[in-house]
């Protein structure tokens, strides 16, 4: 039986994802192509505007977008200066707000500390911003992380079908079926000592079989597609194809959930946090890990609380805003 | 169609039985053990090897998987070892139980009763005021950890203005009569209103904040699906036919756009699970989600065996139902 993108075995989750699949990788293929074609200067330009050259020119119009990329900007832009714009020591203690701080009283704003002190007599701004930068690497390295393994098992399962894409496939359906939480939190619990990259590698472990899916199904869809038949009817060699000819193309659909990935891992890093299964290192203070930690506090302090949760939220929102539109601009159906 | 539901079910048994092993093993790999967490690190040898050989640890790994397997299929996972020492892991569960399903469900209801007609109103006023403004309110929903949320409304509704209660699920001093374990269902079994008033009243909250995760996912592929729909040659031409509206949009738009709802809909349960422990954990729910969090710090082996594989099995049983369900509603589902 040739596997193809419309599994006849579906559940609901696989459709969901190869449907995502089909729709932006097909789209991405023709701008490829298009790309291929005209850098080969075999066919002269005949006039066509590639995919991604429309998508950003409609990108470029999105308000959307634009909102999407000034808040991911800035946040960049923040995580990378923070350390050198904070203006304390993220992990001291000060002097001046320890001598105010006692059990039931947290010391407020203040000339100097414009948040005021967290509940060990630490800057709370100064936190924050170096927080910027600890969000962003584990939003980052799981995303990272989560894309590998998703490109490695998709990839594997989208090129060579048979047997390997059965293996491949039933391991995502059994990562599937487990809530994400719940796997993200197991896996969290494995280790001895909760630290930074634990909660990063549960994390992205949650969104590998999301990634092999998606990739695999438009690798799929690939196979069949005219110019992976022309390429092979050329004589060029199979790996060529794979690498150079199915997988970029199937990009889009991986890029597109990328960005959305960004925005949930920090979120999820919040919920571990608040499970307790958060980074334990409070030197390296990060967002979620301050709003979970803060939740104990939060009927006498909410501001505690509230300054890390609405960070995350308008981070979240940016990358969320920035990955639906993109997903929007790659949909050739949505051109009009 | 019958055959498609057995290829299913045993498809679903395959998945169940390597989640079973996968649990196994991670159980096993989890660092500490029971012995440590229940007799603390300083204990002798010689009660340590008395405690193992009590639970059947000190056996070969496979046999202990043997053992286990055969247990689980008659619904026997041994005492709680931590969470409620000698009580049946089995029970504690099923007592909790009702009161996720309880909060789920509404927490589902809410979510659908929002999010479908809002998707299809801003899908009909495409890239009007109302459109963006729910989209970008559907974004924030996305945004926003459920945890936070919850607090948040708890700090708002029930600490600061008192209006509905702060945790639980009903007040204690009801002694309301108890038949099924859900409670508002109860309160009308018995005749006792106020019981049932009292518990929905508890439930508004929790109920309101969980709705948040499978809300944004509804509206979104609502509001995706009825723009697809709409776009048909199906409906220029019963349009063009001078069908009345009312028809156009119950049976031509509505019936259609609904299918990949209905599979989004079953997803989002695993997403709820996840939720749910987040959520519960936030208003003492009682729930199964307050459990899994409490026998995860305190390693209860049992209890966490129940809990996962029963969470996995819920959901792939309930996403065997939306693809029958799907069958049913679709045909082309059925010979392909």
């Amino acid at each position: 039986m040739t596997p193809s993108p419309m599994d006849p075995r579906p559940s609901a989750k696989k459709n969901r994802i190869d449907s995502l699949a089909a729709t932006a990788g097909g789209g991405t293929a023709t701008a490829v192509k298009d790309v291929h074609v005209s850098a080969a200067g075999k066919v002269g330009d005949t006039g066509g505007v590639s995919l991604i050259a429309s998508a950003w020119a409609r990108l470029r119009r999105n308000p959307v977008f634009l909102l999407g990329a000034a808040i991911t900007l800035v946040f960049v832009v923040l995580a990378l200066v923070a350390p050198w714009i904070a203006p304390h020591d993220a992990s001291k203690r000060i002097p001046e707000l320890l001598d105010d701080l006692r059990p039931g009283a947290i010391p407020g704003p203040r000339d100097g500390f414009p948040l005021g002190s967290d509940e060990f007599g630490r800057d709370l701004l100064s936190r924050l911003l170096v927080g910027a930068r600890q969000t962003l690497i584990v939003g980052v390295f799981a995303t990272i992380f989560g894309l590998t393994g998703g490109l490695v098992l998709g990839t594997l399962a989208g090129a060579l079908g048979g047997w390997v894409d059965s293996v491949v496939m039933r391991v995502v359906d059994v990562m599937l079926s487990i809530p994400s939480l719940l796997l993200a939190v197991s896996i969290a619990a494995l280790a001895p000592r909760p630290s930074q990259w634990t909660v990063i590698i549960a994390i992205a472990t949650v969104q590998v079989p999301i990634f092999a899916r998606l990739l695999r199904g438009s690798m799929l869809a690939q196979r069949s597609s005219d110019h992976v038949l022309a390429a092979r009817a050329l004589g060029v060699k199979p790996q060529a194809i794979i690498f150079r000819h199915m997988l970029p193309n199937s990009l889009g659909p991986v890029i597109v959930q990328s960005t959305l990935v960004l925005a949930t891992s920090i979120i999820d890093a919040a919920g571990l946090s608040f499970l307790g299964l958060g980074n334990s290192d409070d030197r390296q203070p990060e967002w979620g890990q301050m709003l979970g930690e803060a939740q104990r506090l939060i009927q006498d302090y909410p501001h505690l609380a509230f300054y890390p949760a609405i960070c995350i939220i308008i981070v979240a929102l940016g990358f969320t805003l920035m990955g639906e539109s993109l997903r929007e601009a790659l949909d050739p159906k949505s051109r009009r | 169609m019958l055959r498609f539901i057995i290829r299913r079910l045993v498809q679903m048994v395959g998945v169940l039985v390597v989640l079973s092993l996968l649990l196994f093993l991670w159980l096993r790999s989890l660092p500490g053990g029971t012995v440590s967490a229940i007799l603390g690190e300083r204990a002798t040898p010689a009660t340590r090897a008395a405690m193992e050989k009590a639970f059947g640890l000190d056996e070969p790994v496979w046999v202990q998987y043997g053992k286990f397997v055969g247990r689980v299929l008659q619904g026997d996972f041994g005492p709680s070892t931590s969470v409620l020492p000698g009580t049946d892991a089995l029970d504690i569960f099923l007592q909790r139980f009702p009161a996720t399903i309880e909060l789920s469900f509404f927490a589902m209801l809410i979510a659908v009763a929002l999010g479908i007609p809002m998707g299809y109103v801003a899908a009909r006023r495409r890239a009007s005021f109302l459109d963006n403004a729910s989209v970008v309110f559907s974004l924030v929903g996305v945004a926003v950890p459920v945890f936070f949320l919850a607090f948040l409304l708890k700090y708002v509704f029930a600490i600061k203005l008192g209006w509905l209660p702060v945790s639980g699920r009903q007040d204690g001093s009801l002694d309301a009569t108890r038949v099924t374990g859900f409670f508002v269902i109860d309160g009308l079994l018995t005749r006792e209103f106020d019981a049932s008033v009292n518990a929905l009243k508890h439930l508004v909250l929790p109920a309101v904040a969980l709705a948040s995760i499978p809300f944004a996912v509804i509206f979104r592929i609502t509001r995706a699906s009825v723009l697809e729909v709409l776009d048909e040659d199906y409906i220029r031409t019963a349009e063009s036919k001078g069908l009345t509206n009312r028809v156009i949009r119950g049976r031509h738009v509505l019936r259609n756009a609904m299918l990949p709802v209905t599979t989004t809909i079953g997803l989002q349960i695993g997403a709820l699970l996840g939720g749910a422990v987040l959520t519960e954990a936030v208003f003492s729910w009682g729930g199964i989600g307050e459990a899994l969090a409490l026998s995860f710090s305190r390693r209860d082996y049992p209890v966490l065996q129940v809990i996962i594989l029963a969470a996995a099995a819920v959901y792939v049983l309930v996403n065997l139902l939306v693809d029958i369900m799907y069958a049913v509603i679709d045909p082309r589902v059925r010979t392909r």
